[in-house]
């Protein structure tokens, strides 16, 4: 049990990053689709900036510089995914459903033909070993280290932005008009609140964190290898579902992510079912969101509710 | 001073288009085309050690009109991704988003398979048989596909976009599943079974085109003309006006999406039954997304339908000989190109339905009048002004 | 003292898309602590003038002055740096948000945010203006009243000195009125400067120190308060002498044809809409529904056109129970209901259908024919657009692009051409121009000398009085009383819609609100309140 945990919780970034990413966006009133295409952008940056060190430093690499620098490059080729979104919804009031899914299409595409064609996988393996270290002495600490010291810095990154999001939205200023934005954007206009500025900066920041969780996938959970990327794509519409089951809010994702993570990994963990039952039980995680989107829309209250104007462009002289 | 002032007016403001003309509307779609297809081509000679600038637009074309076979193939999935897109079609013009139709295309070559491994190859059944249970058994799958969303939105208001979205997933790892039945050992595909199917008219090409097009002539007589077609753009407008009028809402959802499901299922029938003979999760092409934005392009009218079906089809095949000829690794560039294109289509959209108006330098001088004459609005009425437009307001100013 | 000007409007114009004229060379002087009348007819371009000294929309032509200088208004954050705080007329706040929330929002401060000591504040100035209000208290939970407290403590807070109202007091008791007219003497007391827009002439000349006339986008005037008088600034805001007489036809009163008992109707949140409301309209006349805005009138429409589940009563048809009917199958026995919402659009047309297409909106079902009958309905969108004067490019013109009388007179037009045996209408000259108001009563009257039942749901009391036989008045969702139109007078209506006063426990030996010709004996009457009863427990309550 103490396993199944471990290795769910070591997954779970890959949503908590996707899903903390996305509700910002929505708490903006924006429905990003695009957050699949943007996580694996997320990925590319990130993993450019490691070719990029690795070959610089390869002799003996500065893990902080290393994962500051990977980090930096994931959040802005996801913030370069999460412009083109915001453009095109925020200034050119275009549909965002339609928007969302050319991004995920350009992103995935982009992402793959990025990296055959320009990235230099050759020390994936090595940057993945310190990016992904643990503190080494977890494991002697018992039950204790062993579920909560035993992961990567990107995991405690991955929670640390969870517990920030939730101060910011509900404690700050800034939070409060963020809120107004997603609900009712006429109102916060007429208070003076910039709109698209706020819309931008939610989609900026959102996909930005959301880009982490790509990068997070390929150089901490599977350890440097490119092979598995596409399933990057699958793990952001899960993200999606993920806001949903979390009710929007920050600090239910951390535990959200961990749940839909052990439904992910439960194929692998159990041992002793074919290959058929693997493949079956693979199959519920998406089958527990339709449950919880079913319940949620069956009894559903009204502080359970979406962001009033998700999906919906603002324009000011409307009539 | 009075300098701020200018620098503060606004350089432009947005304005609604009441109306458009057509010409100018296909105008601006060309215009985001073309330069979606210039950066396209300049991204791809930079990147490709082998191809420059010109021997993209050579290849684009000749890889889609190069030979006759292509031209055949450019049809069939041209007219395949129309089929997806006038299943899509009822259900976005009720506003429903479904986002499923990967799902009801796969779960429809699924479940053809199996009836061909069942009944053909393992049963013995003659083809006709097969045929039979086949058309029936697909296309009722890929109805409960559909119709399980729309059951939940019509009864609980249940958010169809991400239900539909779960349910590509659910189709596609069923789809594994049954690979793993079938072909235990194997290494994740499974053998065609070439000696059922649905039988070819003229050749390879021509059954799935024709059965497309007659699906085409349909969907125009039911959106446009039918009763059906009437009920479900009133849904689509307003649920409340539509109840109002006496609608059953949740019946007209729960059918639409029957007819939905059902045209995807023809589509897997197709894809299985007749061109591949054979199953994998990712037989859908991602047509069903595609589709979406080939509907929204066409502002849900079938007609122009067909000319985003084709044009995104025709980027799609041409693309995909550019890759070749090109020397790209995989198919990745091909998703590039269309998603430049579709960026460029869906910010043209904004100049169709909106327009700047720029302020007019003649007025940005009035305010320097003013200032000049005094900051006191009264004393501009006394002193007799330069612009006969000023003047008249001057003389307003004085009741 | 010599008055100094606040803000000065010069040849403002605004244009809409499809060359809507909303404001055309308007001029408007507001003086610093005085109370400043907006007053113009629905669509004379009042709120749109505001909305661009607010920053909401921005002129098109012309000059604001504040203080005796020139300013750009670009948003309303603009606006609010030059103190000026408009009160909408639809309340824009966050309803998830508490008071206090929505008060500190948008408001730029160095300091941290922390919402007790906005708590405190938004108290503090509550006191020291005489309002009532939770900071804490969620938007979603309160009254339309606290709603509007809300709103002007906002722009308080914000140190505004220019503050605009929208038409404060439509959605406002009569009392509620008195104490928002205390407060707002008060505040100029304070030396603030207040515009507020209104079209009823007696609050006109009670709060106001000025008034400035707008007529068609066009400013007409402005008039010292004291020194004019309600018919003054009546042909100022008409313009030409129409004479208001709506005409009252005498007809001859058939057996009930809507016969309603007990009816109890819930609203979507649960509480009481209609409280056991029983009354009845007749064939050839006109009853008037009179309330407060959202008194339940919206609930009633839905119940009777079979758009809402009932809590419990009857509503006879000719005799006939409708209750638990489908929809259709009430439009089917001649039962025609037509809501005007505030948006206009939002019941019963499909803003981007054409007239045609509109116009088959419950009759496109009739035939076997798989297909709809175009072409009939294009006839009748011509006849109609005939027959009511409906300007409109061509008969498949989206409806959307019509301008809002015009829209009416599609929805009411059509409503009329089905040839119903009762009509239910709810505002249906919310918004309109006199001319086209009186085509409005022209067809409802055409249809009480058919022997048409109608039930006419107003705002404007005067109208009301002219035009129907009985006004029933309703305050949250309880009859107050049903009278004669002849007989009564304004007072007594608006005492009704305030809950002072209540007629129905006068006369102790009738029982109110039921026909002494009932088309059904009091057996039959017991005997179909069982059956609703036995139903409801089949079912489980009717929900």
């Amino acid at each position: 049990m103490t396993d199944l945990l471990v290795a769910a919780i070591s997954l779970s970034a890959v949503f908590l990053f996707g899903c903390v990413g996305e509700i910002i966006t929505e708490k903006g009133g924006n429905l990003n689709l695009g957050i699949p295409g943007i996580m694996c952008m997320g990925a590319a940056g990130g993993c450019w900036c490691v070719s990029l060190y690795m070959n610089n430093f390869n002799a003996n690499p500065v893990g902080v510089l290393l994962i500051l620098f990977s980090i930096f490059g994931a959040v802005v080729f996801a913030m370069f995914a999460g412009l083109i979104y915001s453009f095109l919804t925020t200034t050119l009031k275009c549909n965002q459903n339609i928007t969302g899914l050319a991004t995920t299409i350009f992103g995935t595409g982009f992402t793959q033909f990025f990296m055959t064609n320009f990235a230099d996988v050759s020390h994936y393996d090595a940057a993945s070993k310190i990016i992904a270290a643990k503190l080494s002495f977890a494991e002697d600490l018992g039950w204790f280290g062993k579920v909560f010291l035993n992961y990567g810095v990107l995991t405690y990154i991955a929670i640390a932005i969870a517990i920030c999001t939730a101060l910011f939205l509900n404690r700050t200023k800034h939070g409060l008009h963020l809120r107004a934005v997603g609900e009712n954007p006429a109102t916060a206009d007429a208070t003076g609140i910039n709109v698209s500025l706020y819309k931008y900066g939610a989609i900026l920041i959102g996909s930005g964190v959301a880009g982490l969780g790509g990068f997070f996938y390929i150089m901490d959970y599977i350890g440097g290898s490119w092979e598995n990327a596409a399933t990057i794509e699958a793990f952001g519409w899960l993200s999606v579902a993920l806001v949903i089951f979390t009710l929007w809010r920050p600090l239910f994702s951390i535990l959200g992510s961990i749940i839909f993570a052990m439904f992910y990994i439960f194929a692998f963990k159990i041992t002793g079912i074919s290959q058929v039952g693997t493949k079956a039980i693979e199959l519920l995680p998406y089958i527990i969101t339709i449950i919880v989107l079913i319940f949620t829309s069956i009894f559903g209250k009204k502080n359970v509710q979406p962001p009033a104007s998700l999906g919906l462009n603002y324009f000011r002289e409307d009539r | 001073m009075a300098e701020i002032k200018v620098a503060r007016e606004p350089l432009f403001h947005i304005v609604k288009r009441p109306n458009i003309p057509v010409w100018k509307k296909l105008l601006y779609y060309a215009i985001a085309i073309v330069a979606a297809l210039i950066i396209s081509a300049v991204f791809c000679a930079i990147s490709s050690d082998v191809g420059d600038f010109g021997d993209f637009f050579k290849y684009l074309f000749e890889g889609v009109i190069g030979t006759e076979m292509r031209i055949w193939l450019f049809f069939r999935e041209g007219m395949l991704l129309l089929g997806v897109a006038l299943a899509l079609l009822p259900a976005f013009k009720m506003k429903f988003w479904n986002l499923g139709a990967n799902g009801q295309v796969v779960i429809s070559c699924l479940v053809s398979y199996a009836v061909m491994f069942y009944f053909g190859k393992e049963g013995g059944s003659s083809n006709a048989t097969v045929i039979v249970i086949m058309i029936v058994a697909s296309i009722s799958a890929s109805i409960l596909w559909a119709v399980i969303p729309a059951i939940f939105k019509a009864f609980f208001n249940t958010n169809e976009t991400l239900f539909t979205l779960m349910m590509n997933y659910i189709a596609e790892g069923l789809v594994l599943l049954m690979i793993k039945v079938w072909a235990p050992s194997g290494s994740g595909s499974l053998d065609p079974i070439p000696d059922f199917g649905l039988i070819d008219i003229g050749n390879v090409y021509l059954l799935t085109i024709t059965v497309v097009a007659i699906i085409s002539v349909f969907s125009y007589f039911y959106l446009n003309k039918s009763k059906h077609g009437y009920e479900l753009s009133v849904v689509g407008e307003s649920v409340n006006t539509a109840k109002y009028a006496g609608m059953n809402v949740k019946k007209i959802v729960i059918r639409t999406m029957v007819l939905s499901g059902a045209i995807c299922g023809i589509i897997g029938l197709l894809l299985t039954g007749n061109i591949n003979h054979s199953v994998h999760s990712t037989m859908h092409g991602n047509m069903g997304f595609t589709a979406i934005i080939a509907t929204w392009l066409a502002q849900f009218n079938p007609l122009t339908t067909i000319g985003t079906c084709f044009l995104i089809t025709f980027i799609s095949r041409g693309m995909n000989f550019v890759k070749i000829k090109f020397h790209f690794y995989d198919t990745s560039i091909v998703n590039v190109v269309i998603g430049f294109t579709y960026f460029f289509i869906i910010a043209c959209s904004f100049f169709i339905s909106y327009k700047l108006i720029f302020k007019k330098k003649e007025k940005k001088a009035m305010p320097t009048d003013f200032m000049v004459d005094g900051s006191q609005a009264e004393t501009v009425a006394e002193k007799p002004a330069t612009k006969t437009k000023s003047n008249k307001k001057g003389v307003k100013n004085n009741d | 003292m010599e008055k100094q000007v606040a803000i000065e409007l010069k040849n403002i114009c605004k244009y809409f898309p499809g060359k809507v004229v909303a404001n055309k060379n308007v001029n408007l002087t507001l003086y610093k602590g005085e109370i400043l009348s907006l007053l113009g007819e629905n669509g004379s371009g009042k709120t749109t003038l505001m909305n661009m000294i607010s920053g909401i929309y921005f002129p098109d032509e012309g000059h604001i002055f504040i203080n005796g200088k020139e300013v750009v208004i670009r948003s309303p954050k603009d606006a609010f740096d030059y103190k000026i705080g408009m009160i909408h007329q639809h309340f824009k706040l966050v309803d998830i948000f508490t008071a206090a929330e929505n008060i500190v929002l948008g408001i730029h401060e160095n300091k941290k945010y922390n919402i007790k000591e906005v708590n405190s504040r938004v108290r503090e100035i509550a006191e020291r203006y005489g309002f009532d209000i939770d900071p804490k208290k969620k938007i979603y939970n309160m009254s339309v009243s606290e709603k509007q407290t809300v709103e002007i403590i906002k722009v308080l807070y914000r140190g505004a000195d220019i503050l605009i109202l929208d038409e404060p007091t439509a959605v406002l008791t009569p009392q509620e009125i008195e104490k928002l007219f205390a407060v707002l003497r008060k505040m100029r007391e304070d030396g603030k400067s207040i515009i507020i827009i209104t079209h009823k002439l007696n609050e006109v000349m009670e709060i106001s120190d000025r008034v400035s006339i707008l007529r068609k986008g066009e400013y007409i005037g402005t008039v010292d308060t004291a020194k004019t008088n309600q018919k003054e600034l009546t042909e100022m805001m008409v313009g030409k002498k129409t004479d208001l007489k709506i005409e009252r036809i005498k007809t001859n009163l058939d057996k009930p044809l809507l016969e309603i008992r007990n009816l109890t109707v819930y609203k979507d949140d649960g509480s009481n809409a209609i409280d056991d409301a029983s009354f009845y309209i007749r064939g050839g006349e006109i009853l008037g529904v009179a309330g407060i805005a959202g008194c339940g009138q919206k609930e009633l429409c839905e119940a009777i056109a079979g758009l809402r589940p009932i809590k419990s009563g009857l509503i006879m048809h000719k005799g006939e129970n409708i209750i638990g009917l489908p929809p259709k199958k009430i439009i089917e026995k001649g039962v025609s209901m037509s809501f005007i919402p505030e948006d206009r659009l939002g019941m019963g047309l499909c803003p981007s259908f054409s007239i045609t297409d509109n116009m088959m909106l419950k009759t496109y079902s009739k035939g076997f024919s798989p297909f709809v009958d175009r072409k009939s309905a294009r006839a009748r969108a011509k006849a109609l657009i005939e027959k009511l004067e409906i300007i409109t490019p061509s008969s498949e013109t989206p409806v959307r692009r019509l301008s809002g009388g015009n829209v009416q007179k599609v929805l009411v037009g059509r409503e009329i051409e089905a040839g119903p045996n009762v009509i239910i209408t709810a505002y249906p000259v919310r918004g309109l121009d006199i001319n086209s108001s009186y085509v409005i009563y022209d067809i409802l009257n055409e249809q009480k000398k058919k022997g048409t039942g109608i039930l006419f749901i107003g705002e404007d009391l005067d109208v009301m009085l002219a035009l129907c036989d009985k006004i029933m008045v309703i305050c949250h969702g309880k009859i107050m009383g049903i009278v004669h139109a002849e007989k009564t007078t304004k007072e007594d209506l608006g005492l009704m819609m305030t809950g002072s006063l209540n007629l129905t426990e006068e006369k102790k030996d009738k029982i109110f609100g039921i026909a002494k010709d009932s088309n059904l004996t009091e057996e039959e009457w017991q005997i179909a309140e069982e059956k609703a009863k036995q139903n409801d427990t089949e079912n489980g309550g009717n929900d």
